[in-house]
């Protein structure tokens, strides 16, 4: 609407415009400068308004689920396209070729580079290769043979056009399309080899669609008869120039963005800058070169990820990911959105039923065959086969989109007298393939049992393990005398540490890219900030309370050395936090060594939950479950502290127990045995005495089961367990003298397995003083009976 | 082919071994082929200086201790038979053959290639892996990168991590526990040519 009203001036204020500079005749306050700035302003406008739609949708996320995002921007655009069309009665706005090819495409593509998974990518490069290349041809062919064929049998009508043209065509929309297959399987979650392979294939094929498309532009100007051996053997040896001399730019590229880093250390403030500036010229510098564009900005990204981030500082870093993401992503949106906007322009459409519908099922058609019969080949050669219905969903998520819309905008409409024809083909292929596909990818994954992707945080254990794995490989491989993957590998990685690192990386950062250090420095960090974030719970960190013995008195520790510390090798500063660590241990301060401990590890669970991007954890870790307890323990006693008295409680045991109990059902904790230690904590408090309740853990009460935890109950070894409810419990009580025996009882509580059976919360929740009461003779019997649920005996 | 039955011939057992460890005969030979260029001396063993010569494992950080699991304890010498029972734990994993209860587990299963890396960090086998073999193991791949109070945090941190009964050793259900998420088919498998 707002777009309207500008967009109407701006035709209008043409005519009026050159007339105002002369004849002013007198001091103007404010003029309307529409027309200075009508460009930026609507280019700014779109921006907004693409990245708005996201917001639109985002408000029902039922909607999202089913279909998925780019689906959803495409019906914006054409609602959008709609209101446009129908207030100026011209498509004002398109997709131009040119703004997505230079504008829109590269930040995509070098995000993608950036941030691809190497060891993955390189590990199945070639059966990558093998789809991108093979596949691809095999599908322009098959494609634009077949329309020939339907065409010379007369199915089109009467359509100008001829077997070049045709091949193409074919060779446009036989692509799989990179921005498509981010968008759709970014919400899929598959197995990461196949995603991988889908993934590569639609970055690298965009060598051969290049390749392809100016070979067949060129015959069609040529004309048919000139076309001999000669040519096709230029044009076979152009697509080796164009795909590997475009991989050779980015290569090139890569390592000066490497270089570069290396010398930045005084400039960090602009250091991110130059990653996109420099992938952007590399992209630009194919595209002059007529070489490949896309796998020059690609390899670009591939090659440079590992040296620049070992490179710069870690904010950098974090900037330089942020930022691509959201380049990336915001470009993504904006094509979308544009894909359906430019398709509500009745003077592109020309409607030829037999021609569409035919092109959509060979696609189709061609698609799976290809996929099938080239993994059949490749299966007698990969270490690990891929399956039936990993093929079926490769073949399933062969997604066309923005890219044959740009290719096919780039025809001459004088050579190719069926554009029209061809461009509205092509936008119903993107749409089918973008939506259909799109809404049905998911239950289609779910349906089939597809492997979905594993988690991928990865503990220090499994990280050392794998670097074990990969030495013993090719300790095998040497001992039997071949020369496999892992040779070749175990080869590039002594030629990297060789000459590589030493000549695009920093002396520091030499030192620490190795990646089992990567990790343990990602983990001290995060225990370090949960170590503060917890101290600071409980005041500053210079003055923790001596019970704890955890003082960590940072400034006289460190002194003024702490910030270069930071600086310069954070792992230092962690290692000494572990020094303290030693010592308190030495000092036979087990208390305290307990609680750093209890400290770090639960850190580490903690953030579990809150870096995975993609979905909540659920944490089903024994650990987690008892620091869950404990946290709770911790809280109820607080409150009961607060309310001093032994009636109120009741009641906000029962309620806090009622509001969890739902919010909580997905974790796999015990709740359902708070009411009951609960009861302990407060009859010891109250009666002075030591009281070991016999109640057993129903799994089926609170309808949740946790064997975990109960498992651990059993096998626990009771003393250390003990002394993790940690001292920061019992130090909260530390003032209120009514509190004593409760520490005492705390002590002992709830972590010995025979304590812990069956229990009856239930009563707490319907009654509050009097199951209070009543828990209060039970607590020496065993066998009474559950007024809620009278077959289950305590 | 000739020369496969014939070299085929020499080898005792070789029924029973293709049986045990599920190579094909094609790949038997080939593995018979080395084994005889690694034996100089044609005793029809080898020793550990024998795979000495081979220069690459030398450089491998746990070569020594890949060598160390070819010999039985308390055996000087590796005859064809173990040679190839302990490369079979590197075959892909066989899918389409039906788990049989009643047959012991194959020598390539996830469990059995489990146990090989196990024994690889336990080397006085006493089926727990303790914080000094770990250090151990981690010396030896991080050697260079990091100062020696790191690799003991490394140490400490990784069996915190796994170890569960807090006995500060890793034992082998522990250690198959902590990978259970590793793919240890794709990890631990070569592709034996033909």
């Amino acid at each position: 609407m707002v777009l309207l009203a500008i967009s109407r001036p701006s035709l209008a204020s043409e005519a009026t415009g050159n007339g105002t500079e002369n004849t002013i005749t007198t001091l103007p306050i404010v003029i309307w400068k529409w027309e200075e700035i009508h460009f930026p302003y609507l280019v700014a406008l779109w921006v907004l308004v693409s990245w708005l739609c996201k917001l639109v949708f985002q408000l029902n996320p039922c909607l999202t689920r089913v279909i998925p995002e780019s689906g959803l921007l495409i019906c914006i655009g054409w609602v959008l396209g709609g209101i446009i069309y129908g207030a100026d009665k011209v498509q004002t706005f398109r997709l131009q070729p040119f703004t997505f090819f230079f504008y829109l495409l590269p930040q995509i593509v070098l995000d993608a580079g950036y941030s691809m998974p190497n060891k993955l990518f390189f590990g199945n490069l070639g059966a990558i290769l093998v789809y991108a290349v093979i596949g691809t041809c095999w599908n322009a062919a098959t494609l634009g043979l077949a329309l020939w064929g339907c065409w010379l049998g007369g199915a089109m009508g009467n359509i100008d056009t001829g077997l070049l043209q045709l091949l193409l065509f074919g060779s446009l929309i036989a692509a799989v399309d990179p921005v498509a297959v981010i968008a759709v399987f970014e919400e899929v979650h598959v197995n990461e080899v196949l995603y991988i392979l889908v993934f590569g294939e639609s970055l690298l094929n965009d060598g051969v669609t290049v390749v392809l498309f100016n070979v067949f532009d060129a015959f069609v100007s040529l004309g048919g008869a000139q076309i001999d051996a000669v040519e096709i053997i230029k044009g076979i040896i152009s697509f080796f120039v164009v795909a590997v001399g475009g991989s050779l730019v980015g290569v090139v590229f890569a390592l000066l963005i490497s270089l570069l880093t290396r010398c930045t250390k005084n400039i960090q403030i602009i250091e991110p800058g130059f990653i996109f500036v420099l992938g952007y010229l590399s992209y630009l510098t194919a595209e002059m070169l007529s070489l490949s564009a896309i796998l020059s900005c690609t390899f670009c990204g591939v090659c440079c990820q590992k040296y620049i981030n070992a490179n710069m500082d870690e904010r950098s870093v974090s900037t330089v990911r942020s930022t691509m993401k959201v380049f990336a992503n915001g470009s993504e949106t904006i094509i979308f959105v544009f894909l359906g906007i430019s398709a509500i322009d009745p003077s592109i459409w020309v409607w030829n039923t037999a021609f569409i519908l035919l092109t959509l099922l060979f696609i189709f058609v061609f698609r799976f065959i290809g996929v099938f019969l080239l993994t059949w080949i490749l299966n007698q050669y990969r270490l690990v086969p891929l399956d039936f219905i990993d093929q079926l969903v490769m073949g399933y998520g062969g997604l066309r989109g923005a890219v044959a819309y740009g290719l096919v905008l780039l025809l001459d409409e004088n050579k190719y007298k069926e554009k029209k024809l061809m461009i509205s083909t092509t936008l119903i292929v993107v749409y089918f393939t973008v939506m259909l596909q799109g809404i049905t990818m998911k239950p289609l994954v779910t349906w089939l049992k597809v492997k979905r992707a594993a988690v991928s945080e990865r503990t220090l254990a499994e990280k050392i393990q794998n670097r074990t794995f990969d030495h013993m490989l090719v300790a095998i491989e040497d001992i039997s005398g071949q020369i496999g993957d892992n040779y070749m590998r175990d080869k590039w990685n002594n030629f990297e540490e060789k000459w590589l690192y030493w000549l695009l990386m920093t002396p520091i950062a030499r030192k620490s890219c190795d990646p089992i250090f990567n990790i343990f420095h990602k983990l001290n960090i995060k225990d370090a900030t949960s170590y503060v974030k917890e101290g600071e719970r409980r005041g500053s960190l210079a003055f923790v309370r001596n019970e704890s013995k955890a003082d960590v008195d940072f400034n006289k520790k460190f002194g003024a050395d702490f910030s270069e510390m930071i600086r310069d090798s954070v792992p230092s500063v962690c290692l000494d936090m572990h020094e303290q660590d030693l010592k308190m241990r030495e000092s036979e301060d087990f208390d305290a060594h307990h609680l750093l401990q209890q400290h770090l590890y639960k850190g580490r669970k903690q953030h579990r939950h809150r870096y995975s991007r993609k979905h909540l954890e659920v944490n089903k870790d024994e650990h987690e479950v008892q620091e869950i307890f404990q946290r709770t323990m911790r809280s109820r006693l607080e409150s009961f502290k607060s309310a001093k008295m032994g009636v109120a409680p009741p009641k906000k045991i029962s309620k806090h127990l009622k509001k969890d109990q739902p919010q909580k059902v997905r974790e796999a904790c015990t709740f359902s045995s708070f009411p009951l230690v609960f009861i302990t904590i407060l009859l010891e408090a109250i009666g002075g005495k030591r009281f070991l309740i016999n109640l057993n853990l129903s799994p089926g009460l609170a309808g949740i089961v946790n064997p975990a935890f109960m498992a651990e109950m059993d096998t626990m070894d009771p003393m250390p367990p003990m002394q993790q409810i940690p001292s920061w419990l019992a130090e909260a009580e530390v003032d209120s003298s009514n509190m004593v025996p409760s520490q005492r009882a705390q002590l002992r509580l709830p972590w010995t397995p025979s304590n812990l059976r069956r229990l009856a919360p239930l009563c707490l929740s319907t009654h509050s003083n009097d199951s209070f009461l009543l828990a209060d003779s039970p607590a020496t019997q065993e066998g009474i009976s559950d007024p809620v649920y009278p077959d289950k005996t305590i | 082919m000739g020369s496969t039955n014939s070299t085929l011939s020499k080898i005792p057992n070789v029924e029973e071994l293709m049986q045990e460890t599920g190579f094909t005969p094609a790949h038997i030979v080939r593995l018979y082929d080395r084994f005889e260029a690694l034996d100089k001396e044609k005793t029809g063993h080898l020793r550990p200086q024998d795979f000495g010569a081979i220069n690459r494992l030398a450089m491998n950080p746990i070569g020594d201790r890949i060598i160390g699991a070819f010999f039985s304890p308390g055996q000087e010498t590796v005859d064809f038979h173990s040679f190839v029972r302990i490369l079979a734990h590197f075959r892909p994993a066989d899918k389409k053959h039906p788990k049989d209860p009643s047959m012991p587990e194959p020598v390539n299963s996830r469990t059995s290639k489990l146990k090989f890396a196990f024994q690889l960090y336990d080397q006085d086998k006493d089926g727990k892996i303790s914080r000094a073999e770990l250090l151990q193991v981690l010396r030896s791949m991080l050697e260079m990168q990091v100062t020696e109070e790191q690799l003991e945090s490394i140490a400490d941190r990784t069996i915190q991590e796994a170890d569960l009964d807090k006995d500060d050793a890793i034992s082998f259900e522990e250690f198959r526990k902590s990978l259970e998420k590793v793919n240890i088919d794709h990890k631990m498998s070569i592709r034996f040519l033909r």
